[in-house]
């Protein structure tokens, strides 16, 4: 990387661009509420997104409940389940996931990794967080409309997504909708905030070549948001005129409860294209940043550079472009052409190779580093061991032979969960636990710290590894209930028992993690400007947390790439990016 | 615009044949493009998705269009009208094609008189803009009514599939309403040419920032956007 680390140029002054023009707040409100500081932003966006997260925390052991103990809880109807399942998903993955790692983590970090003053339109950046925030009030205003939150599943599919006796068909289905239109719009202002920093804001010597990997995750997960969400927006505004208005886009001509619908000559698969050609994108808009941040975790905690930087570059690149071509591998059952099987297994199992050199080279950039085992560092390490077990369940799903006998059973769940449930979730505990010191200035409490990851890593195994074995067993997902079932052995249920004592003790530990944040922010240990010792810009700011514009007078100019670790030499074993090169003698 | 040079703290940049020198170029210092302002990228980016949702929406409807088994009312006889006796097939649809065809030439010629600093013909020639996308949205209206008169609804129609009304609806709606946004910010971005806010620096609507004459520029890139649109709709809805 010789070409990328060190430059025979003396220090340069830093190059102001003309169009920053801080907004500076004059009053409580504009500086805390209604701010246009993106660091704030990223607060607010970060404590929404949890907030809503500890809903679906919530709704998760509500359903375990029910499969662990069936028939105890008699408030869990199945309509209910189906009600838990629906809104834990889609918490799950677009109003935490998405929401924190670009709305939160984009936001901090993406400035202030870039030495830069803020994104370039601070304003629209505000209004893609209230609207966010009205996405997120109009999402949970279906639990409190009659009938409740819809039950149609995650993935909304119709015709039953909006026929009657399908819960939360009156008003749930139509908030889930107008919630999901809202995200969109209020995404794509953030987003294509993000996207223009990162191209156009950078400071001076900041090629996109020196980025750190954590950006050029988000960078590439929010261009492919930008070119995602388009087909779930039209999908909802489809569905919510198929419900409203009476059209047939996705409606068929049906029978329901005896009586002839008024629908006809709808294309139900239409829907699943749609919604999976967003879907599928989206498994990798949540897995990129987390890939990302992943990488600086590992290479800060190990002192060591990260291992073929530029592979993990263009390998994130190559997984955002294939994730576009792989979308009905989702469908396989759903009655497609078969031939359509065959492409898309065969692209769907090529996207195996680069996300291999990316779990390769973090292991080769642990070979031989000074590995401190730091809470952050746990969580990382946690990360590639529950990302490959779930990367090589999706080996399996993603054959189409494989696929047909383990489709819609609890194996699905188990490796969706491994793979883009507690993998990502992993790297945004870590994530916090490592950026925590520069949003507050405080250490997190380390002991509790420890105890968070090992009861939540190996808790998550303990959950998800036999759910896998359930599901080879044929139990099928999104029941409210099995028992009865010949073929399900009694083992299953004790198998179930067990996984629920251990979600709920799992879901108890994030409450200590709870506890910790906001104890630590004014009991933590001081954490000083850099208390890892990290190369990034971020660390490097005059005063911790970053003032408003970050910087002070003048920006900070980059010298070098964001991995000079133990460098043969060097006095310290970091060298900062805008530490300038030592003159070399002639 | 402060115009960034693209200096050479990396001297392999600009050396690199080929592939290597483009991805050099392309990532070298500060801008990925250089000399294009931070609103230029941004709505250069925005169409970009946008045109990921005009596409998805006409993907939508060929798809349902390919899949009713009930025949596709012929669009050719659908929008006809009868003018001085004569019947005239798709005769509206030409007419709102043209109109709209030429207010992308009117704003083209504001775009240049704009960086001119001509404010009273860039503000004219905006006003004109606006008044043919206008034009465009009324004719819309009228097309709207009078298929709501002769008894198409998007959920069926007197002459065959009852997607042809979601369908039109649906997308002339979305495309609609792009004009009539355009049309409004046209209004907006004229009055400040004409206030000479641009010459004054006067702090701006919407951003709380100075604007430049560039404003006008990217308020062309999306009517220029939404008029290519169109051209799509006209070739794949009406012609097809």
């Amino acid at each position: 990387m010789a070409d990328v680390t060190h430059d025979a140029a003396g220090p340069l002054s830093a190059a102001e661009v003309d169009d920053v023009e801080l907004y500076h707040p004059k009053s409580w409100i504009t500086k805390y509420v209604f701010s246009q500081d993106a660091k704030v932003i990223a607060i607010q966006y970060s404590i929404v997104a949890l907030a809503i997260g500890l809903v679906a925390l919530v709704l998760s052991w509500l359903m375990r409940l029910q499969l662990g103990f069936p028939g105890t809880f008699s408030f869990i109807d199945p309509d209910r389940y189906y009600q838990f399942i629906t809104m834990h998903g889609m918490i799950m993955v677009i109003y935490l996931l998405t929401a924190l790692f670009l709305g939160g983590f984009g936001n901090y970090l993406i400035p202030l990794m870039l030495g830069a003053r803020d994104m370039v339109f601070p304003y629209v950046n505000m209004l893609s967080f209230w609207i966010y925030f009205l996405a997120v009030l109009v999402l949970v205003a279906g639990f409190f409309l009659p009938g409740g939150p819809t039950g149609a599943g995650w993935t909304l599919y119709p015709p039953q997504a909006i026929l009657a006796n399908t819960p939360g068909q009156q008003w749930g289905i139509l908030v889930m909708l107008v919630s999901l239109i809202l995200f969109i719009i209020g995404f794509t202002m953030g987003g294509l905030n993000y996207v223009v920093t990162v191209l156009q804001g950078r400071a001076r010597g900041m090629t996109l070549m020196r980025m750190p990997l954590t950006i050029w995750g988000i960078f590439t997960a929010t261009v492919m948001a930008l070119l995602a969400f388009p087909a779930l927006f039209v999908g909802a505004v489809m569905m919510l005129l198929d419900k409203l208005v009476g059209t047939s886009f996705f409606m068929p001509a049906i029978i329901a409860m005896g009586e002839r619908l008024a629908h006809k000559g709808g294309s139900p698969i239409l829907f699943q294209h749609l919604f999976w050609f967003f879907g599928h994108p989206e498994v990798y808009i949540v897995a990129l940043p987390a890939f990302g941040i992943v990488s600086d975790l590992i290479s800060t905690h190990a002192r060591k550079n990260i291992f073929g930087y530029r592979m993990m570059v263009w390998a994130l690149v190559a997984i955002g472009a294939l994730s576009f071509v792989v979308w009905a591998h989702h469908m396989y059952v759903s009655g497609m052409h078969p031939a359509f099987g065959f492409f898309f297994a065969t692209t769907t199992l090529i996207i195996a190779i680069p996300t291999a050199i990316k779990v390769y080279n973090w292991v080769l950039t642990l070979w031989r580093g000074d590995i401190h085992l730091t809470v952050p560092m746990l969580f990382a390490l946690g990360f590639i061991v529950t990302f490959v077990n779930g990367g090589l369940t999706g080996l399996f799903l993603g054959n189409v032979v494989v696929d047909v006998p383990l489709s819609d059973t609890m194996f699905v769940v188990a490796h969706f969960h491994m793979v883009m449930g507690v993998a990502p979730i992993l790297v945004i505990f870590g994530a916090i636990y490592h950026w925590y010191p520069k949003v507050t200035g405080r250490m997190l409490g380390d002991v509790l710290g420890k105890l968070h990851f090992w009861v939540t890593f190996l808790g998550a195994y303990l959950i998800f590894f036999p759910m896998h074995y359930i599901g080879l067993m044929g139990v099928p997902r999104r029941y409210h209930e099995i028992s009865g079932m010949a073929f399900v052995p009694p083992s299953a249920a004790t198998l179930n028992e067990f996984i629920t004592i251990v979600a709920l003790i799992v879901g108890a530990a994030q409450l200590a993690f709870l506890f910790n944040l906001v104890w630590s922010v004014r009991h933590g240990r001081p954490a000083g400007g850099n208390p890892w010792r990290a190369t990034t810009l971020e660390w490097q700011t005059p005063q911790t947390p970053p003032a408003h514009g970050n910087w002070g007078k003048d920006l900070p100019v980059v010298y070098r790439w964001a991995y000079d670790y133990s460098v043969p030499g060097a006095a310290e074993d970091f060298l900062p990016q805008n530490q300038p090169p030592t003159p070399q003698p002639a | 615009m402060n115009e960034v040079a693209p200096h050479t703290l990396n001297p392999k940049i600009g050396r690199a044949p080929g592939w290597q020198g483009i991805v050099a170029d392309w990532s070298s210092d500060q801008r990925a493009f250089k000399n294009v302002s931070w609103g230029k990228a941004m709505m250069w980016i925005f169409l970009l998705s946008d045109t990921f949702i005009f596409g998805t929406f006409l993907i939508s409807y060929m798809t349902v269009r390919m899949s009713t088994t009930v025949p596709w009312p012929n669009p050719s006889e659908v929008f006809a009208l009868e003018i001085a006796g004569h019947h005239l097939p798709l005769i509206l649809i030409a007419i709102m094609t043209f109109v709209l065809i030429s207010s992308s030439g009117t704003m083209a010629m504001a775009v240049n008189f704009g960086y001119r600093r001509d404010r009273r013909k860039t503000a004219i020639l905006m006003l004109l803009t606006a008044v043919l996308g206008a034009t465009f949205v009324g004719m819309q209206a009228f097309e709207w009514t009078k298929l709501i008169s002769e008894g198409v609804r998007p959920w069926g129609n007197p002459w065959g599939a009852e997607q042809f009304g979601s369908s039109f609806f649906m997308i002339t709606g979305f495309h609609g309403t792009h004009v009539t946004i355009g049309v409004i910010f046209l209004i907006i971005v004229a009055r400040k040419v004409w206030r000479g806010d641009f010459d004054d620096g006067r702090r701006g609507f919407f951003t709380s920032r100075k604007g430049h004459y560039e404003i006008v520029e990217i308020t062309g890139l999306y009517w220029h956007f939404v008029d290519l649109v169109w051209v799509f709709i006209f070739a794949l809805f009406y012609l097809w």
